[in-house]
């Protein structure tokens, strides 16, 4: 656990060498939805997050769920880091009998809570969390990341009037705001903003933030921290494919796995990131 | 007149029992909490009991986020919304990773009565039998859904039990165990038998009982337990009796029957005649005219059985019955 940004600066380049690396592997899957989550990731499982790897099912533990469950890959590779399990698993993803399934599976995957991929379910399931964690009277919190194209999903919206509802003030939901979905940008497809008026509006605390930025990452989970009595949510401005410039904005790397020569190409650009 | 009792009158008495004896029982209902009487736990335990409001499928996401933290959900609203409206949150959420909900709808069938088709389910048995790891189970008295919530609360994995409505005839004792894959004769015969659920269960004991002055003696059997279906049981009834009617407050396509067909098909071929609701929705109505209008009486069984044995008697290929999208009163 580190506080330490220059050292998460330094596992977030880690992670997305892996990321793009059991992608190629794989020869399917989401690149650019998994590259704009990494700060959020980093952040939480190196950092904020109180969990213990090696004890995947300790009973005190803080939770988070992938509700954009395409982001498999960077939620794989956060895990393995940590030690859930072996990052040998990072070659077999989405392979047949592999641990690591093309959207999260909570039977298969030590570390992933809930199962994930059909979007839009990941926020009531957050909070049936964190209502068991509050009939616990643990003080234990539930992280959950949502897409912005998923916000559309009407599902999303019942979840966040219960939420505050209920007075969920352990559930924190962080809105992966990369601008783009499958279709093109989110809003030439179905416009979701404003998107803080929105959240406010369902009775939230939000906060924005430049999610590749970890200082504003962490000042908005500990103010999050802070709020007794409704649940917060972290508009996170991201870029899609952040990290390898030829993916960054592109729509055409939702679904899409890099090549092995754009891998050789993403693979120089963030070692000299690494060296720098 | 033979005692009746609500079967979700019985589940909302049942359920707050054994609120008391199980802290980790906790209650959702979609502001349906009078109609599927989960309210009673929800006095009795209001920091266990959650009402999500008209959103059914949060609902169903919370049950499992709620499973997957240890507790015992028990979810309960209108059988055409839990199954429906909320199919693929079961599916993903709750099936997929086999979490510990209990899915107790209420209203299942037409005799759901006035409120019309749109609140009527003919659909549920099929779409929750279709899924994987869930446990279909349709009790057809009170004492057996006591039973059947207590299995529920026992049992780990998904479980959809449907219940009505209506009051149902009571069959068996008080205490009455329920086994997960097993059905129970309820009137022994040999001349033919019916495979029953729910209210057809006693709309097929005084079929029955009619056939019986005329010495048909018909074997009905209570098929309670849905998915998994009592395999065994009903195929020594195909072997002994020769012929088997199928019957549920459902379509014929999917549920209990279709159950039925695909195992005698590949194991017992014998004339089978499903009755249900043909392919069609339910309408607005009293129950009672509801379920004559769509042929669920003791008199059309009676008139089935008779139609069956002969097929059973004379050429088991002979087609008696037409295609057609008539009601079963109108084919028989």
């Amino acid at each position: 656990m580190t506080k330490d940004i220059k050292k998460l600066q330094s596992i977030a380049t880690e992670v997305r060498v892996n990321i793009l690396k059991m992608l190629a592997k794989a020869g399917s899957g989401h690149s650019g939805g998994s590259l704009s989550a990494v700060e959020i990731l980093t952040a939480l499982y190196f950092s904020k997050m109180r969990h213990d790897p090696k004890n995947p099912y300790w009973e005190d533990r803080d939770k988070f769920v992938l509700s954009k469950g395409h982001g498999a890959p960077v939620l794989y590779v956060v895990l393995g880091l940590s030690g859930y399990f072996s990052t040998d698993h990072f070659d077999t993803l989405r392979k047949l009998g592999s641990i690591l399934k093309g959207h999260p599976n909570s039977t298969t995957t030590p570390g992933v809570e809930v199962c994930t991929g059909s979007l839009g379910q990941g926020l009531s399931q957050a909070n049936g969390l964190a209502v068991a964690a509050k009939l616990d009277k643990r003080n234990t919190r539930v992280y959950v990341l949502l897409g912005d194209g998923e916000i559309q999903e009407g599902q999303v919206w019942e979840a966040a009037m219960t939420a505050r509802h209920y007075k969920l003030s352990n559930v924190c939901a962080i809105i992966d705001h990369n601008g783009l979905q499958i279709d093109g940008p989110v809003v030439e497809i179905m416009n979701i903003n404003p998107i803080k008026e929105k959240w406010e509006a369902f009775g939230w605390h939000t906060i924005e933030v430049d999610g590749h930025n970890f200082d504003e990452i962490f000042s908005a989970l500990d103010e999050a921290d802070g709020v007794s009595d409704k649940p917060t949510a972290i508009i996170a401005r991201t870029v899609k494919g952040k990290g390898v410039s030829f993916m960054e904005g592109k729509v055409e790397y939702h679904g899409a796995s890099p090549t092995p020569e754009e891998l050789e190409r993403a693979l120089k650009e963030l070692e000299a990131v690494m060296t720098n | 007149m033979a005692e009746k009792l609500g079967t979700r009158d019985v589940y909302g008495v049942e359920l707050a029992k054994l609120g008391e004896i199980n802290k980790d029982i906790v209650v959702l209902t979609g502001d349906l909490a009078g109609s599927t009487k989960v309210s009673k736990f929800g006095k009795t335990f209001p920091n266990r009991f959650f009402n999500l409001g008209v959103a059914e499928q949060d609902m169903m996401g919370m049950a499992a986020g709620l499973a997957a933290a240890g507790k015992i959900p028990f979810v309960s609203t209108f059988a055409v919304f839990a199954s429906g409206r909320a199919w693929e949150q079961i599916r993903q959420s709750i099936c997929l990773p086999k979490l510990n909900v209990k899915i107790v709808a209420t209203h299942g069938g037409i005799t759901v009565g006035p409120d019309g088709a749109s609140h009527h389910s003919v659909e549920d048995i099929g779409l929750m039998r279709g899924l994987p790891n869930m446990i279909v189970i349709m009790p057809c008295d009170g004492h057996e859904t006591s039973a059947a919530i207590k299995f529920a609360a026992n049992h780990k994995g998904p479980i959809y039990i449907r219940l009505s409505r209506e009051k149902f005839p009571v069959i068996f004792d008080e205490n009455c165990p329920f086994e997960l894959g097993k059905a129970s004769v309820v009137r022994d015969g040999n001349d033919l038998t019916f495979v029953m659920c729910g209210i057809m269960v006693h709309i097929a004991l005084d079929a029955a009982k009619i056939l019986n002055e005329e010495g048909i003696k018909v074997r009905v059997i209570n098929s309670s337990s849905i998915k998994p279906l009592d395999k065994n049981l009903i195929l020594a009834a195909a072997e002994e009796t020769g012929a088997i009617i199928t019957g549920e407050e459902h379509s014929i396509i999917n549920g209990l029957g279709s159950a039925v067909a695909e195992l005698l098909s590949e194991n017992c071929q014998v004339p089978l005649k499903r009755i249900g609701i043909e392919d069609c929705f339910g309408q607005t109505g009293d129950s009672r005219d509801l379920m004559e209008h769509y042929g669920l009486t003791p008199e059309a069984l009676v008139k089935t059985a008779k139609n069956i044995l002969k097929k059973k008697q004379n050429n088991p290929s002979e087609k008696l019955y037409s295609p057609s999208t008539d009601t079963v009163l109108e084919q028989v």
